[in-house]
């Protein structure tokens, strides 16, 4: 790496938060330069200082934020720069794409206006045709069909992945050479990633611009970088090139890290499982059973309700994990909050534990919810802040078991947490005081608490770290292995529900269109869409997914 | 003297402070001992510089105006409705001297025993007003909101047709109501509570059910759902709780409009007589023909009695809602780097 022609120098980059716990020091001397043209893939753990490192670029810190260093943008450094300076700078060198393409966007405003934003804050004198002519080109260089008509359009009329492009266009618009992307597409659903992911690379190639990704999915490094550089506790640990990274890591911590990630297809759950374990399944009681199942919302007045679940047919049975994949608003949650009884079904049959829920009165489920556990997405909401973590994990017991004395749920508390390996004190503590992963495993030992026939987990680890994630999965394969409840795994990330789950339901706009065992879903996937899906997820291993990649390519020209 | 309809302050902030932050301060504060929890002693810790210097100032008036309402009889030289001590009479509109530091109205009492027995009667309106309305408020908007549906719609629909009336106007018509327009010092004092009251409770109303219906799609509250609570644990438990933070906020500003409310209903003559109780708004109606004659004491210092009374309730309530903000709450630690910069 050459130094003098780097188009982005950063030297001991410091940076400091005031916040109510007192000073955090949350980048800690992070020096990197970027080549003209190149990739960098910014990869840690939520809290390792990548985004304010990548936001510092911008000079886009917050008051509290306490800045030292240099940042070098061709020439300029942005820690010392303010007002004028900074806004030139701002646009033309360098240019942001956020996580969240529809709140990056002002919903009153057309599009072309808010491309020509930009433009006139930097060449004042621009007539609104040209306005309308640059805008038009950048939408097609982005690839977004129809530009000169679509220009009028609003942001709501376009979809999260063309909003993203959107955003691209802005950046390319001022002819940016640097573009800093701040998670790009862990707001969009994997097949529309995969495009976002060819467009940014595409981009790359045809206007040489360097582009810093910040990203906690090892799969978009893999994919889309040239080089990696690993950030912990605000420092940069090791930085590589991709391939070298992924093949031979020097670090532990990066180590570590990609031990992690789960890989699509290496230790898939139903494999795992012995010969006779796989026929006890396959004869097993269902618990749950649903036949052409429909959920609808009820529209606005005289509006057609919104059916969310379109007549749906699978089960579960004892002792089985049913992993649920599909996209954002495929109807997969809608599914585990019915099995729940906290959604009303519309049509068809829902048969929970031997009753049936289409048409069940609060009343009658009541005694049925003792046998139903549930976890929730979110950790940081799924619980009242104002009590203890023993109170939370409690409160089944109280409503369920009322005879039960203040010790004995003590004791039962303890177990639990013992059994999601939680240490003891923790009880007395608040929810605010766990961090993410530990909230998950309360969350778990909550719905344990009553030893459940069936656990719905609706997405439970996408809130978390990458090897959180992999230790609260270990938790929940051995919990299950051990007490053999049912459960459903609802999840976006095909990876994880193939570690988990016996049999996988690929949903798609609340169609279930394809069911079946793990390896036969993912090596042999009939439907059109499971195709699209497998193909679009990126894999984290550099030359894996270059051939997967040309793969795609192939078969989709 | 108008009185707006007060804005439901706690309901713009509701969504801006978000369960986060509220959970942040439970952790944080769970284990301190009960007394440095309470809402004003727990943020006057975690205040520094200027919103310390603005809450401190507040707490220091609320307190004086309490203190001198405690010790009315002890500090305050002569009776409110005294007009003469050991049988000489006061005389009238007499200025400022050493028997009357404060001087003496057209009615011949003394201005400065007026003043501080005036607190008695400001603080029991206030006291009244608030608790009355704060219960009912928050009982009936942790069900219209918990239950939602056609209860809902019309408890919503009253609260609006409330605020639709001038408060001021609704006021009289209930001290007229209650009391016929005069009477007794507890009379007159519930009379103008209650009026209160019935403006007050819309906004209770309103903010915890704003609340209750955030908190209602919140996962926790889902959990328990899941779990089988039952409806009264589930609202006395998970909603209330979480949904009452807002209220010491309110709670100061509807005090110190209820103070507001109170002496405007005396300065329209729908007080308390002036030998029943003490009353700021009727010394005011009585000063001001004086006014216009260079007697400035009589109206000046039950005048300024209202503003610092007002002042100081507000002046918590400002602060606590700044404090309760994340995004408006000043840091100690911010403050040292900077210095360590410039120097």
């Amino acid at each position: 790496m050459t130094g003098t022609a780097a188009r982005l120098a950063i030297r001991e980059l410091d940076v400091r938060f005031a916040t109510d716990g007192g000073e955090v020091h949350a980048v800690d001397g992070v020096s990197l330069e970027i080549d003209p043209g190149e990739i960098l893939a910014v990869v840690g753990e939520s809290g390792s200082g990548k985004s304010v490192t990548a936001r510092a670029v911008l000079g886009l810190l917050p008051e509290t934020a306490d800045a030292s260093g240099a940042v070098l943008v061709s020439g300029n450094d942005v820690v010392g720069l303010s007002g004028a300076r900074l806004r030139a700078l701002r646009g033309e060198d360098v240019s942001m794409i956020f996580q969240e393409p529809s709140s990056a966007l002002n919903p009153v405003f057309p599009i072309w206006w808010q491309i020509g934003e930009g433009l006139r804050a930097h060449r004042p004198r621009m007539r609104r045709r040209e306005i309308r002519a640059e805008a038009v080109k950048a939408l097609e260089a982005v690839g977004i069909p129809d530009a000169a008509e679509r220009i009028d359009r609003y942001p709501h009329e376009f979809s999260g992945g063309q909003k993203q492009r959107i955003m691209i266009a802005m950046a390319l618009a001022l002819g940016a050479e640097l573009i800093v992307a701040d998670e790009p597409t862990t707001a969009l659903d994997v097949t529309v990633q995969a495009e976002i992911l060819d467009l940014l690379r595409d981009v790359r190639d045809r206007f040489g611009t360097s582009i810093i990704v910040i990203t906690h999915n090892m799969g978009v490094v893999a994919d889309l970088a040239d080089s990696v550089a690993v950030m912990h506790h605000g420092r940069i640990v090791e930085r590589a090139g991709v391939r070298e990274l992924f093949a031979s890591p020097r670090e532990e911590y990066t180590r570590t890290l990609l031990a992690a990630v789960p890989h699509l297809g290496r230790r898939s759950a139903w494999t795992l499982l012995e010969p006779s374990a796989q026929q006890a399944l396959e004869q097993a009681e269902p618990v749950v059973l649903a036949r052409d199942l429909v959920i609808e919302y009820p529209g606005r007045l005289g509006r057609a309700p919104f059916r969310a679940v379109k007549g749906v047919d699978f089960e579960i049975r004892a002792g089985e994990v049913f992993g649920l994949v599909g996209e954002s608003g495929s109807g997969k949650t809608t599914i585990g909050r019915a099995i729940a009884g906290l959604e009303r079904t519309g049509g068809g049959s829902l048969c929970v534990l031997g009753h049936e829920m289409n048409g069940l009165r609060e009343r009658d489920f009541t005694p049925v919810r003792r046998r139903i556990g549930f976890v929730f997405q979110d950790p940081a909401t799924s619980f009242n802040p104002h009590l203890t973590i023993e109170q939370c994990i409690a409160e089944p017991l109280v409503v369920h078991e009322g005879g039960l004395g203040a010790a004995d749920r003590t004791r039962r508390v303890r177990e639990l947490l013992e059994a999601v390996e939680l240490p003891g004190d923790h009880a007395q503590r608040y929810p605010h005081e766990l961090s993410g992963g530990q909230r998950q495993r309360v969350s778990l030992a909550r719905a344990l608490v009553l030893g459940p026939e069936l656990l719905i987990a609706d997405e439970p680890t996408s809130a978390l770290d990458v090897s959180v994630q992999a230790t609260v999965l270990e938790l929940f394969r051995e919990l299950q292995e051990r007490l053999g409840f049912a459960a459903l795994f609802i999840s976006h990330d095909l990876a994880v529900v193939d570690s988990l789950a016996h049999r996988i339901g690929v949903l798609y706009r609340g169609e279930l269109v394809e069911q079946g065992h793990g390896p036969d879903v993912l090596q042999r996937p009939q439907h059109e869409y499971t195709r699209r899906l497998i193909s679009s997820l990126p894999v984290p291993d550099p030359v894996e997914q270059a051939r997967r990649r040309e793969e795609r390519r192939t078969s989709s020209s | 003297m108008t009185l707006s309809n007060p804005e439901p302050v706690g309901e713009g902030d509701a969504a801006g402070t978000d369960l986060a932050a509220e959970s942040a301060v439970v952790a944080a504060t769970a284990r301190a001992p009960w007394y440095l929890r309470l809402p004003v002693v727990s943020h006057l810790r975690r205040s520094v510089g200027l919103q310390r210097g603005m809450l401190v100032a507040g707490v220091v008036m609320v307190a004086l105006l309490l203190l001198a309402a405690l010790a009315a009889p002890l500090i305050a030289p002569y009776g409110f409705a005294q007009t003469a001590a050991d049988g000489e009479a006061f005389g009238t509109q007499q200025a400022p001297s050493a028997a009357h530091p404060l001087g003496t109205t057209v009615t011949g009492f003394d201005v400065l025993s007026r003043v501080i027995w005036g607190t008695r009667t400001a603080v029991a309106v206030m006291v009244c007003a608030v608790a009355a309305s704060l219960f009912l408020g928050v009982a009936l908007g942790l069900l219209s909101g918990y239950v939602g549906g056609w209860l809902d719609r019309v408890l919503v629909m009253l609260a609006d047709a409330i605020y639709a009336f001038p408060s001021l106007l609704l006021a009289i018509v209930m001290s007229i109501v209650i009391s016929g327009g005069q009477s007794d010092a507890w009379g007159g004092i519930l009379a103008a509570a209650l009026s209160i009251t019935v403006v007050f409770v819309p906004q209770y109303f309103r903010v915890i059910r704003a609340e209750v219906v955030r908190l209602k799609a919140e996962p926790f509250v889902e959990a328990a759902k899941v779990i089988g609570t039952g409806h009264r644990r589930v609202m006395g438990t998970h909603l209330l709780r979480n949904a009452t933070r807002t209220l010491p906020l309110i709670f100061t500003l509807n005090a110190s409009e209820s103070i507001l409310t109170l002496a405007a209903l005396g300065f329209l003559g729908f007080g308390i007589e002036p030998t029943s109780a003490s009353e700021w708004g009727y010394d005011l109606n009585r000063a001001m023909s004086d006014a216009t004659s260079g007697i400035w004491w009589t109206g000046l210092f039950p005048g300024l009695a209202i503003v610092l009374a007002v002042l100081g309730v507000t002046l918590v309530g400002e602060s606590v809602n700044d404090l309760n903000d994340p995004r408006l709450r000043t840091r100690r630690r911010r403050r040292r780097s900077e210095r360590k910069v410039s120097a």
